[in-house]
């Protein structure tokens, strides 16, 4: 006999619209398809890249024969959770120093987004969150889910594809006092366009006088500008004023660790009693949820950020990978002009770190999609680091026929 | 901008806005929480400078010298995967592969429900991750649904159906007098509770108890729920831990599958292939068929990738990679049961030490209990003692791990126990 399933009127939920991207790619036979969906690093050839530096530490790991596998503590692992804090906001951070942070382990930039999202809904006493329009697909069920209502800023200009600086004064200086703030620490996703250091400045002195909250997800430390420093001023400039804000760090790209889950959430406090008690609150979100958290992708960092020798080593190959993009980006647009494809194209130099929001169109995303095999989401945004010197000339043309065709 | 910052000022009432330096914390109210009861043990263990000290506190297996293992099998599968071609992203569901394979252990080998797709099954963050989408799930499509959880049970799974605004009642589950189950009570309360409610059940190997019901027991109980029309979830966290044979601490599930029910499954690989910090595990939910188990595991998805996206990837890995090779999968089997078999030969030991010193009280329910926990039937004051006393770490509950005893602490131990329960 088999009962009514009491899960009967579940229906099914529509593919996530960026996750979506790779399997429909995977799902195409055509040998021209490109994939420029998931913002996931890849090689010249190609091909998914795991850095020198992460598998030799990886095989020291493997090697060390008194590791074991035991449980973490809720909070992560300490070595990992210092060293994170230290390379968000400076060795040399007198928030650091003055004991005023907590940082725990999470599952990668998500996690974090979550478990600060979380945090604040339970203890926080204004639970809006303002988050730039627009912005990566989970933030807004990330902080739905976590009990905060989610409203919006203005932030791209679709005009000029750059900042709408003015609208974002507006509408951050309208919000009501105390509100959250999401602020992406640099790399923008999905448009790629920064705040300069003066807007940057502009935005702290505002944010402040509301006595607005702001939430940092640094998913792209050192991959937009290719260093580790530069991309975390905003950050910095933030802590410096010894204001308080959370800050989501992820190490998924900037030490491909992907699947590893590996990230980090600080909370900067005004004292070191503060984020005490703050860090104790936080494990009462993260048990019930998963416990602790994994201790693999973790032990790499750790190795890693804590020897001298490795952690340069990872600074170059992480340059590396910004050139890289940084090149595809002049090679698209010098090719997008070489064709002579109508409109101003200069947004794709100018736009920073993975992504592209190349400004097309939903209607010709589907075009480039159908006939070309360009996989992308359908706001327009194209990961770079999909691109190569060989498949940039296919992707040109494919734009050049979606602007000539749907104009 | 209309408002100047003056005006702000004068608003809020802060001397200096811009430099936010005279601001308060936005945290003041923020109370200190109260440590986790059970990870607490372990931190107060590890502070302690005694040298006689035991941790027989949280779950996780010792070997004979006290030490952490990690299984062959899992160092093996290590190696062949360490400089593995990429750490992308896993699918939001997971590893198809580790899902399959563990979907087996869970099911059966061979089991038609696997053969006919009918199981929504996602990798999760070990059983707590597990449970915790279930909770969610539960919450999202059975909305004015309760969960039904034993007493006493593993401390987190209040937290988890709490925190996933999910209501909870309890069921008489423990017998303090029998030190066994109160099986006529459990009945009663499953046969009070109003149709269709959910109920999590342990699989084997209770915690904190290590009562289980007997398969007459589990049969009763499986038709019970097919009159009530229950739904049975099942946290199974110690599936070869008990007996040492997986088939067999499947038993009850089992029988519930047999019976027909669409039950859900949280699994986990921490205790059984020692993959703890790992957090590995799947959640599974039988359906009536192939396009439900479709949308439910979409659904699954949804719950997932708002709070971490997609699952790690390293531990699914040494999952996939042992249970896939029939060589490192029988070493697995063999590894689990000395395990398994080690526990069963402390509970032996531990009991007979007791009875040697003469204990005024039984202690037969230390070799009947199951699993990695010994419900000792100490209590808060006793065990408050046992740690100031004796430096012997364990939850107020009483609760022993046995895995923490090793034939070098045995003695010591159960000297302990009867020195502070001797004039109960």
């Amino acid at each position: 006999m088999d009962s009514d399933s009491v899960f009967g009127n579940v229906v099914r939920a529509p593919e996530d619209p960026i996750l979506g991207v790779t399997v429909a790619y995977n799902k195409d036979t055509s040998p021209n398809k490109l994939n420029l969906g998931v913002g996931a690093y890849r090689t010249e050839e190609g091909k998914p890249l795991v850095l020198n530096v992460v598998r030799r530490a990886e095989q020291m790991l493997v090697n060390d024969l008194s590791r074991v596998k035991e449980y973490l503590p809720i909070v992560g692992l300490a070595e990992f959770n210092k060293l994170s804090a230290k390379l968000i906001l400076g060795a040399e951070s007198p928030a650091i120093q003055e004991k005023r942070v907590t940082t725990v382990q999470c599952l990668s930039g998500t996690g974090s987004l979550r478990v600060g999202g979380e945090f604040l809904s339970r203890h926080y006493h204004q639970l809006t969150i303002f988050i730039p329009s627009p912005t990566w697909g989970n933030h807004p069920k990330v902080f739905t889910l976590a009990g905060l209502s989610v409203k919006t800023y203005r932030y791209y200009d679709p005009a000029t594809r750059g900042l709408d600086f003015h609208g974002l004064l507006e509408d951050l200086g309208a919000a009501t006092e105390g509100s959250i703030v999401l602020l992406h620490a640099c790399a923008h996703n999905p448009t790629g366009v920064d705040p300069t250091p003066d807007q940057w400045e502009q935005i702290r002195q505002l944010i402040r006088s509301k006595a607005l909250l702001p939430f940092f997800d640094s998913a792209y430390q050192g991959f937009a500008s290719g260093s580790l420093d530069a991309d975390a001023q905003s950050v910095r400039m933030f802590v410096a004023d010894g204001g308080e804000c959370l800050i989501a760090q992820s190490y998924a790209k900037n030490m491909g660790l992907y699947g590893e889950r590996v990230g980090a959430l600080s909370i900067v406090c005004k004292t070191a009693d503060v984020a005490s008690r703050v860090e104790s609150q936080l494990k009462l979100v993260i048990r019930p949820m998963y416990s602790n958290p994994p201790i693999h992708g973790a032990s790499i960092v750790a190795t890693i950020l804590k020897d001298r020798d490795m952690y340069n080593e990872w600074t170059i190959e992480l340059k590396a990978m910004a050139d890289r993009i940084i090149t595809m980006r002049q090679q698209l647009f010098d090719a997008l002009s070489a064709r002579g494809t109508p409109g101003d194209w200069s947004h794709i130099i100018k736009q920073i770190g993975m992504f592209t929001f190349t400004g097309l169109n939903s209607k010709q995303v589907a075009f480039m999609t159908k006939d070309y095999h360009i996989y992308m989401t359908s706001d327009g945004r194209i990961s770079m680091a999909g691109l190569s010197s060989k498949t940039v000339p296919h992707l040109a043309d494919a734009i050049h026929a979606a602007v000539a065709r749907f104009g | 901008m209309a408002f100047t910052t003056a005006m702000a000022c004068r608003l809020i009432g802060r001397k200096s806005v811009i430099g936010a330096r005279s601001m308060s914390s936005w945290w003041r109210n923020v109370e200190p929480a109260p440590k986790d009861p059970i990870l607490g043990v372990t931190e107060a263990f590890l502070a302690d400078p005694s040298p006689d000290k035991v941790n027989v506190g949280v779950g996780a297996y010792r070997d004979d010298n006290g030490k952490p293992v990690v299984l062959e099998c899992v160092r093996e599968a290590e190696r062949r995967i360490a400089g593995k071609l990429n750490m992308e992203y896993l699918p939001m569901g997971g590893s198809v592969k580790m899902v399959e394979e563990t979907l087996k252990l869970a099911y059966g080998e061979n089991s038609e429900f696997i053969k006919d797709k009918r199981i929504a099954a996602v990798q999760s963050l070990s059983g707590t991750g597990a449970c915790r989408l279930f909770a969610d799930f539960q919450k999202r499509f059975s909305p004015d649904s309760q969960i039904y959880i034993p007493v006493p049970t593993w401390a987190n799974h209040h937290n988890i159906w709490r925190d996933a605004q999910v209501p909870q009642r309890t069921y008489h589950y423990y017998h303090p007098e029998s030190r066994g189950l109160n099986f006529a009570a459990l009945m009663d309360d499953i046969k009070n509770a109003p149709n269709g409610s959910f109920i999590l059940l342990h699989a084997c190997a209770h915690n904190p108890t290590g009562v289980d019901p007997s398969e007459e027991e589990w049969r009763e109980i499986s038709h019970l729920f097919k009159v009530k029309n229950h739904f049975a979830f099942f946290d199974m966290a110690y599936q070869g831990f008990a007996s040492g044979d997986p088939e067999r601490d499947a038993k009850s599930i089992r029988i519930f599958l047999e019976d027909g029910h669409h039950i859900g499954i949280a699994q986990s690989y921490a205790k059984n292939m020692g993959l703890y910090g790992q957090r590995v595990g799947c959640l599974s939910v039988l359906c009536e068929n192939e396009k439900q188990a479709v949308a439910v595991k979409s659904q699954l998805q949804q719950l997932a990738r708002p709070m971490y996206s997609n699952p790690p990837v390293h531990g699914a890995l040494i999952v996939s990679t042992i249970l896939g090779d029939p060589d490192l999968k029988k070493l697995w089997l063999k590894e689990v049961k000395v395990m398994a078999d080690r526990i069963i030969s402390m509970r032996a030991s531990l009991r007979e030490n007791l009875e040697k010193l003469g204990s005024p009280l039984s202690w037969k329910h230390i070799t009947k209990q199951i699993g990695m926990f010994c419900y000792s039937g100490m209590t808060p004051e006793q065990v408050d003692r046992l740690t100031k006393e004796y430096h012997i770490y364990m939850t107020r509950n009483g609760r022993i791990s046995m895995a923490g005893i090793t034939t070098g602490n045995v003695g010591y131990l159960a000297n302990a126990i009867h020195e502070v329960t001797k004039s109960a």
